[in-house]
């Protein structure tokens, strides 16, 4: 009967999760095109619905009921397999974000997360490496020029940046004392990381941005050089996964960064979860921002900030962080 | 490092220009620019709620223009038909027993025209003009092929005074020769033998 209760919760947990995220990215979707269109002086979508709010779904529409085109040279197993990697890592990365402390229903203690795994942060590091392979496999998949360019391009960068994001949280780690998301919540109940950690917040920023493939990092579909990068030959829902997961994955950035370095769901007044959302939600603004005003790097650039700067640097930070935890006895 | 630089025809950076610090002003500097962005008006201009009047020698709908005095201009020479790299234009020429010549028929595939202009530029008397009206779209390609009669205007177009046979030295019922504009009285070519 518990086990049946407890089976229950998780799967209503899970639905709640999952349709929230796909509601929130395809409203980020909009958010983004708007919040873009005004930072360019344009107006942005304001045609379907009063201003485009219906934009959204007049574009799921679009893409499911668009033709599926799987090019005769494509491998096809491979080439439908892509998409739902790229979509389902971003997904499942939500599983270990606690959205708030534990509540009390019916008597019950219910954690406000999906799964508080004791190694959360490894899995999260385990999901996006699994996300490269959507990137690097479509791209080749595809058997095209460009999105083989595209999908390397991803797969060296993404690499690249995996080691900056893995190095820049240790320090947090080291902190909290905890691989668990939930654990690192609540190390921060007193300061956020942002405080005690910035360098390692600004790698991790910025090394998270490459891994979700955004400008100034959109190199792996840069436009302009490569058709479309990894997902030229996509179409329809296919390409709508992929898009689907730049947006999830854009909400799973907004929540690490919540979770690791802004004190995730503690905040004054406000419930819990309306503080996770809104710290999510300034990320994403944020990221838009940027957007809205860097060009994109070069790729020698892109590897020399990579290698060069980010990497030495959360080096040294680990080491600061690990001499004071030692030598002034903090945390 | 230095040898192998490949040359471009950049400037070299000033040490304030390369620093750290101006980089780091540049990245301000544009957050900061795009940021007051938000608080501008957007400067799109809705489309079909707000019409641009566009250009005159815009390019769009091609009307066959008249003369001055009403009449048709066109002579049929088939100049506008050879130009167009589309082949939209084709016509049947014809000459009026007043010794002017006419397109019997004249057509225009507007399913097929690219809107170039060279036929405009070809034209010999003025004819033959783009307009600025853009907005002639139809569900049925058929309906897009335009007559004569759907291409005639009434008006001189972008030339109001052109007149070619006033020009031309063409014996029309109007003019004779040496009537026309510019145009010494006839010679007898056997009074000026040596």
């Amino acid at each position: 009967m518990n086990y049946l209760l407890g089976l229950i919760v998780l799967l209503i947990k899970i639905a709640v999760m999952l349709g929230g995220l796909l509601l929130v990215a395809s409203y980020l979707v909009w958010l983004e095109r708007k919040l873009l269109a005004r930072l360019q002086i344009r107006l942005g979508p304001n045609r379907a619905g009063i201003f485009g709010l219906l934009q959204p779904i007049a574009d799921a529409i679009k893409l499911l009921t668009k033709e599926e085109i799987v090019p005769t040279a494509a491998d096809g197993f491979i080439f439908r397999l892509a998409p739902a990697v790229v979509a389902v890592t971003a997904m499942m990365m939500f599983a270990v974000v606690p959205l708030g402390p534990d509540i009390r229903l019916f008597g019950r203690s219910v954690p406000m997360v999906i799964t508080d795994l004791n190694v959360g942060l490894l899995f999260v590091f385990a999901l996006s490496s699994l996300g490269v392979y959507g990137v690097a496999l479509g791209g080749w998949a595809s058997n095209s020029k460009f999105a083989l360019l595209g999908g390397i391009r991803g797969a060296a960068q993404m690499i690249s940046y995996e080691l900056a994001l893995g190095l820049s949280l240790v320090p947090v780690v080291m902190l909290a004392g905890s691989f668990s998301l939930t654990a690192i919540v609540d190390a921060q109940s007193g300061v956020p990381f942002i405080v005690l950690q910035p360098v390692s917040f600004a790698i991790f920023v910025i090394s998270a941005m490459a891994e979700s493939k955004r400008i100034p990092f959109d190199l792996p579909e840069a436009e302009n050089e490569l058709g479309a990068g990894f997902h030229t030959e996509y179409s329809g829902m296919r390409f709508g996964l992929f898009f689907l997961g730049e947006y999830v994955h854009i909400q799973v950035l907004g929540a690490l960064t919540a979770v690791f370095f802004l004190g995730g769901w503690h905040g004054p007044w406000l419930p819990p979860v309306v503080w996770l959302m809104l710290k999510i939600f300034i990320v994403a603004l944020i990221m838009i921002w940027i957007r809205g005003t860097l060009p994109r790097l070069r790729y020698d650039q892109l590897m020399a900030l990579g290698w060069k700067v980010l990497i030495p640097v959360s080096l040294i930070n680990i080491v600061v962080t690990g001499a004071f935890i030692q030598f002034a006895g903090f945390s | 490092m230095s040898e192998n630089k490949i040359k471009t025809d950049e400037k070299p950076l000033k040490p304030a220009e390369s620093s750290g610090w101006s980089a780091l002003k540049a990245l301000v500097e544009g957050f900061a620019t795009t940021a007051k962005h938000l608080a501008r008006k957007p400067v799109t201009e809705s489309y079909p709620e707000f019409k641009r009047q566009l250009p005159e020698r815009s390019r769009a709908r091609i009307v066959l223009t008249r003369d001055p005095d009403g009449r048709e201009r066109c002579v049929a020479c088939y100049l506008c038909s050879a130009v167009c790299p589309v082949s939209c234009i084709s016509m049947q020429s014809a000459e009026q027993p007043d010794g002017r010549r006419y397109a019997r028929w004249f057509r225009i595939n507007f399913g097929r025209c690219i809107y170039c202009g060279l036929c405009e530029e070809a034209c010999p008397t003025s004819a033959i003009q783009l307009t600025p009206d853009f907005e002639n779209i139809q569900r049925d390609i058929l309906t897009l092929v335009f007559e004569k009669k759907d291409l005639l205007v009434d008006g001189c177009g972008k030339d109001p005074s052109y007149n070619f046979y006033e020009h031309a030295g063409v014996t029309t019922d109007e003019r004779g020769k040496g009537e026309h504009a510019n145009e010494a009285p006839p010679v007898n070519v056997k009074s000026n033998l040596p």
